[in-house]
C-alpha cells in the first residue's frame, strides 16, 4: 500500500476532503460545484476549507438548481474540464435525473463516440439518521440500471481516498454514492494512500460457509454479522461489490462457487433492485453450484419512517442479517 | 489561445446577400426532401422540419466563428447545415448509416459533429441548456473569448431548467447567446395556453441579462441582432437572450395532423415566408435576379441529389458493434 508504511487515523469525511484536495492539486481541470460546497463547507463538511485554499473559481457555490448545475458540470467536462459535482443528497439528484440518465448517460452514444462526459458526481446516499421517507434514499441501484454511467459505492477509508482520481481519469459520467452514516467512520488509513481500482469487488472477509454479497452502508453490518455468525461456527465470506456498475459478477460467482449459499444484503428495496439483479446472475451463472435458494435482506418497501424503532425496523440490521444465514443452515440441516 | 476574430458586420453586398439566400434555400429544399423521403420510408423515427424558420438559423451563425459552440434541439437540421456539417453526412444519419455525423446512432433528432463544435441535437426540450451554460463554464475558467450559442423553442421557457440556466449564466456572466425560436407553439400548445406572461424579453430579462425580439422572418434582422449580442456576450459581459419571432409552417413533426392551429393563421404566416420576403427585397434593390436564383437552385439541387446518394450508398454498421459508444474505449494498459 504504501513505502513507509505509516498510517493516520482519519475519517471517511476526511479521506473524502483528501481525495479531492489531491485532485484540485494535481489537475488545474478539477474544480467543485454544488449547493454549499464553499462558504458552508459542505452539507457534510466533506468540502470544508477548500474555499480559502482554492478560491470561489474551483470551489464553486450555486444555485439550488439540481438540473442547471449537474447540466453545467456535463458541459464543461465536454469544454475540457474535470468536474467534480457534489448532489448534496440523492433524494435532490431526481432533479437532476434529467441530466443525468438523457444527457450524461447518451451522449457519448448519440454522437456516435464524438464526445465523452468526464464527470464525477458525488452523493450522498441511505438512511439511519432518522431524515425520513424524502432523505434517506437508497437509489444507487436503480442508477446502475442505467448504461452509459458508472456506479461507485465506496465501503471503506482506503476506497473513500482512492476511488475518486480514479473516477476523475475516467473518460466517462461516474457517480460516486457516500453513505450518510459513514461520513464519521474513523480508522487508520496509509499515509500515502494511492489511487484505487473500480469496478472490481473485493472480499473483505473471506469464509467457506456463505457468501454475504454487499456494499455501501451495509458493508459495515454484514461484517459485524460474520464476527456473531463465526462465534457460532458459522464461516460468512463478504463480499463488498464497491462498484454497482460495472457490477463484477466474476467475484460473487467465485465467491457463491466457494460457499454455495448467498445471501445479498442491500439498502435498496426489494422490488427491481440491484439486489434482485446480483440473485439473476447468480441463476444464471452459478445455478448449479447454489445449495439453497438465494436470500436478500432488503429495506423493507415503505417510505422511510422517521421514528427510530420504525427506521430500524426498516432497514437491514445485523441481527436480521444472522438470522437469515442461521435459517438457512438451520434449513439446510 | 488567441480567439479568432469576430466575424464581419452584416452587409449587404451582393456575395453576402447571396450566401444568406443560398444557406436559407438549402435548408428549405433539403427539408423538403427529407419529407418525401419520410413518406417513402427512408428516413423513420421523428422528423421535425425547419421549414418557415430558416432565417433564424442562418442569420445567428452568421455571428459565430468556427471556435464558437452550438447546442440545438430536435428540430435541428438546418443549424446543421449552416454550421458546415455536410448535407451527406446529415443524410446518412437519418439514413441510419455508418457515415452519418453520428454513425447512425442519433437519426434526426441527434446530430453531433465534433469538427464544428456541434453538441447536438436534444430531443428533451429544454435539456441543452444546461450543457450550453456548461461549455460556457468551461470557456471562462480557461480564459478563452467563446461563444455558446444555444437554440431552443419557446416551449423551452415553461421548464425550470430555463429559468436555472439563465440564471446561473447571468450570475456567474457565462458567454452564452440564449436563442429562443419561438414559433408559437410547444408541440401543439399555444403560447398564450402554457404562459401566464407571454413577454419572453420580460422573463429573461428579469434575470439582470439583455434581451430582446427579433424578426424572425427577416434574415437581416436575425443577421443584425445576432451579431450585436455575440459581441457583447464575447466581450465578457455575460449571457444575452434573443427572442426570434418566427413560425414552423409545416407540422410538428411527421405525426401531427394540426388540429391545434387554424389553416388560415397558417397562410397569413406564409405571407411572411422568409425566403420570398428576402428575395423580393434583394430584387427591389437589384442584387439579385432570376438567374442568380436559379443558380442556387441548381446548385442546392445538386448538393441534396448528392447527399440522397451519398446515404443510399452509406453501409450500415455491424450490428456486433452494437455496445460500442456505451463508454470509452481506452487502450488497455
Amino acid at each position: 500500500m504504501t513505502t513507509s508504511g505509516q498510517t493516520v487515523r482519519i475519517t471517511y469525511r476526511e479521506a473524502i476532503r483528501q481525495a479531492i484536495r489531491e485532485a484540485l492539486q494535481r489537475d488545474p481541470r478539477v474544480f467543485v460545484m454544488g449547493e454549499d460546497v464553499g462558504r458552508y463547507g459542505g452539507c457534510y463538511a466533506v468540502t470544508k476549507g477548500l474555499l480559502e485554499e482554492f478560491g470561489p473559481e474551483r470551489i464553486r457555490d450555486t444555485p439550488l438548481s439540481e438540473s442547471a448545475f449537474v447540466g453545467a458540470g456535463i458541459g464543461a467536462a465536454l469544454g475540457g474540464m474535470r468536474p467534480i459535482v457534489e448532489i448534496m443528497t440523492v433524494n435532490f439528484s431526481l432533479l437532476a435525473l434529467d441530466q443525468i440518465v438523457n444527457n450524461a448517460a447518451t451522449i457519448l452514444h448519440m454522437s456516435g463516440g464524438q464526445f465523452n462526459i468526464p464527470i464525477v458526481i458525488r452523493l450522498t446516499t441511505g438512511a439511519g439518521r432518522q431524515l425520513a421517507a424524502q432523505h434517506s434514499h437508497s437509489l444507487e441501484g436503480w442508477y446502475a440500471h442505467i448504461p452509459g454511467i458508472k456506479v461507485l459505492t465506496p465501503a471503506t477509508l482506503e476506497d473513500a481516498r482512492g476511488m475518486l482520481w480514479t473516477a476523475l481519469e475516467d473518460p466517462d459520467p461516474v457517480l460516486i454514492f457516500e453513505h450518510g452514516t459513514l461520513y464519521n467512520a474513523e480508522g487508520d488509513l496509509a499515509a500515502e494512500a494511492v489511487a484505487v481500482n473500480i469496478g472490481q469487488a473485493a472480499i473483505r472477509r473471506p469464509g467457506s460457509d456463505v457468501s454475504l454479497i454487499t456494499y455501501g452502508g451495509t458493508l459495515d453490518k454484514s461484517l459485524q454479522a460474520a464476527e456473531q455468525l463465526a462465534a457460532e461456527k458459522i464461516d460468512a465470506e463478504v463480499v463488498d461489490l464497491r462498484t454497482l456498475r460495472p457490477l463484477d459478477t466474476a467475484t460473487i460467482l467465485d465467491s457463491v462457487a466457494r460457499t454455495h449459499r448467498a445471501v445479498i444484503i442491500d439498502e435498496g428495496w426489494r422490488s427491481g433492485s440491484i439486489s434482485a439483479e446480483i440473485s439473476a446472475r447468480i441463476m444464471e451463472g452459478a445455478f448449479y453450484e447454489l445449495d439453497l435458494p438465494v436470500a436478500r435482506v432488503c429495506s423493507a418497501e415503505v417510505p422511510m419512517p422517521y421514528a427510530k424503532h420504525m427506521e430500524e425496523a426498516a432497514l437491514p440490521q445485523v441481527a436480521t442479517i444472522v438470522e437469515t444465514v442461521r435459517r438457512m443452515l438451520g434449513g439446510n440441516g | 489561445m488567441a480567439p479568432e476574430a469576430a466575424p464581419a458586420q452584416p452587409t449587404l453586398e451582393r456575395a453576402h446577400v447571396l450566401h444568406l439566400l443560398r444557406q436559407m434555400m438549402r435548408i428549405r429544399r433539403f427539408e423538403e426532401k427529407c419529407a418525401e423521403l419520410y413518406t417513402a420510408s427512408k428516413i423513420r423515427g421523428f422528423l421535425h422540419l425547419y421549414i418557415g424558420e430558416e432565417a433564424v438559423a442562418v442569420g445567428a451563425i452568421q455571428a459565430l466563428t468556427s471556435d464558437d459552440a452550438i447546442v440545438a434541439t430536435y428540430r435541428e437540421h438546418g443549424h446543421a447545415l449552416v454550421r458546415g456539417i455536410p448535407a451527406s453526412a446529415i443524410m446518412a444519419e437519418m439514413y441510419g448509416k455508418q457515415e452519418g455525423c453520428s454513425r447512425g446512432r442519433g437519426g434526426s433528432m441527434h446530430i453531433f459533429d465534433a469538427a464544428t463544435r456541434f453538441y447536438g441535437g436534444n430531443a428533451i426540450v429544454g435539456g441543452g441548456l444546461p450543457i450550453a451554460v456548461g461549455l460556457a463554464l468551461a470557456d471562462k475558467l480557461q480564459g478563452r473569448s467563446r461563444v455558446n450559442a444555444c437554440f431552443f423553442g419557446e416551449g423551452a421557457v415553461a421548464e425550470g431548467e430555463f429559468h436555472e440556466c439563465v440564471n446561473l449564466a447571468a450570475l456567474w456572466k457565462l458567454p452564452v447567446l440564449f436563442c429562443c425560436e419561438n414559433n408559437l407553439y410547444a408541440m401543439g400548445t399555444a403560447l398564450k395556453r402554457s404562459e401566464s406572461e407571454t413577454d419572453l424579453c420580460l422573463k429573461a430579462g428579469s434575470y439582470e441579462i439583455a434581451a430582446w425580439p427579433v424578426d424572425g422572418m427577416d434574415v437581416l434582422a436575425c443577421e443584425e441582432a445576432a451579431h450585436r449580442a455575440a459581441l457583447e456576450v464575447r466581450a465578457g459581459g455575460g449571457p444575452c437572450f434573443l427572442e426570434f419571432r418566427t413560425y414552423r409552417f409545416r407540422a410538428h413533426s411527421m405525426y401531427d395532423p394540426q388540429l391545434y392551429r387554424d389553416k388560415r393563421e397558417v397562410e397569413e404566416w406564409k405571407l411572411r415566408d422568409p425566403i420570398a420576403l428576402f428575395q423580393t427585397r434583394l430584387r427591389e434593390r437589384s442584387l439579385i435576379n432570376d438567374d442568380d436564383v436559379k443558380q442556387i437552385e441548381d446548385e442546392v439541387a445538386a448538393e441534396i441529389a448528392h447527399a440522397i446518394e451519398f446515404a443510399e450508398a452509406g453501409t450500415l454498421e455491424p450490428a456486433g458493434e452494437l455496445t460500442k459508444f456505451v463508454y470509452s474505449e481506452r487502450p488497455r494498459s
